[in-house]
């Protein structure tokens, strides 16, 4: 004889109604612990490091535009006080040398920036400096870009042919020097 | 005669939540994907410099991360106010910054499959007030160690 069903047999369900609640406490977890602060920043290239001495070639005059950063935070282009704000104006006129100019670069190739520092200058003067100069390059490449192929110069969208061929054009030289100790922090 | 009578099958008034859970979900695994949880303490007080030309670190696990500032008030009495270098959740020991940062340099290396090595990138979160003796020496440890690709990190500026 076959059991028969028995009526109040509960149904075969697990109970969801608390399954939002614990989402809900999953999510306020990590809610509470995100941190959507993206790393952003200027990528740099450093040297590799050698033990030897580097040999100094003489590099035409003309075609290097230094820039001294004492430790108190001023700044001494190619021998003349500038302002941050004209550096980066500057320093296109500089590489691109529309005009020829004969003391300016010969041609965007044959640049080169010579970035040089004290231990005291602070790093928010060195980083602004670095973003001028950074700027001024990307300037000059965004310019190249629009005229070459008619669009903006874009680090991720441009193709990499494209990239390249204006990166050979206009490459960016920025050496940097060991920096000098004349205001260090006490 | 009313117009306004009741409708006989007349719904019920309650909304469905049985996709609660499932909308709850979504913004879990959204939350998931993007959180990074700050796997160190930070030690050191860092407000990173204003700047322009900014490029995004993409891959956080190729990155690995340098905090240069002063030590924050409840390390002041121990560590000064000089600013120092911390790596993971540690100071760098003083006199001892170069040894340490190769070595933490070589650490975060051996968590990383070797081909996607040369992708890796640091860091430097630098306090703006900081000045640039501690990152030239940073700077050097990191040569010498190898560790070419760098990212001074900055926030972009208001216009």
């Amino acid at each position: 004889m076959a059991k028969s069903k028995s009526k109040g047999r509960a149904k075969n369900e697990i109970n969801a109604s608390s399954m939002a609640d614990i989402a809900f406490l999953l999510l306020i977890f990590f809610l509470v612990t995100t941190t959507i602060v993206e790393d952003k920043g200027i990528t740099v290239k450093l040297p590799p490091w050698s033990d030897e001495k580097p040999d100094i070639t003489q590099l035409k005059s003309r075609n290097v535009y230094s820039v001294l950063v004492n430790a108190q935070n001023q700044l001494l282009v190619r021998g003349q006080p500038m302002g941050i704000r004209e550096l980066r104006a500057n320093a296109k006129e500089f590489i691109s040398n529309p005009t020829q100019r004969p003391d300016y670069a010969e041609k965007p190739t044959m640049a080169i920036i010579s970035l040089k520092n004290d231990r005291g200058t602070n790093y928010r003067t060195y980083l602004e400096v670095y973003n001028e100069l950074k700027g001024a390059y990307n300037e000059l490449w965004n310019e190249l870009s629009l005229r070459k192929y008619g669009v903006p110069y874009d680090e991720d969208k441009l193709p990499l042919a494209y990239r390249k061929a204006i990166k050979a054009e206009i490459p960016m030289v920025l050496s940097e020097a060991e920096p000098t100790a004349f205001g260090e922090e006490k | 005669m009313s117009k306004f009578a009741k409708k006989r099958g007349k719904a019920d008034p309650s909304i469905s939540t049985a996709s609660l859970p499932d909308i709850i979900f979504m913004l879990l695994f959204f939350f998931m994907v993007v959180t990074k949880m700050r796997d160190s303490e930070l030690k050191v007080s860092v407000v990173t410099p204003f700047a322009t030309e900014l490029t995004k670190l993409e891959e956080k696990s190729l990155v690995n991360t340098i905090y240069i500032g002063r030590p924050s008030e409840k390390y002041k009495p121990v560590f000064g106010t000089k600013p120092r270098i911390q790596l993971n959740d540690k100071f760098a020991r003083y006199g001892a910054e170069e040894a340490d940062i190769r070595l933490f340099i070589e650490q975060f290396r051996t968590k990383v499959p070797e081909s996607r090595r040369p992708q890796i990138t640091s860091s430097l979160r630098v306090d703006g007030s900081v000045t640039m003796g501690v990152v030239a020496d940073t700077k050097t440890a990191l040569r010498k160690s190898g560790q070419l690709k760098v990212n001074y990190s900055a926030k972009r500026r208001p216009n």
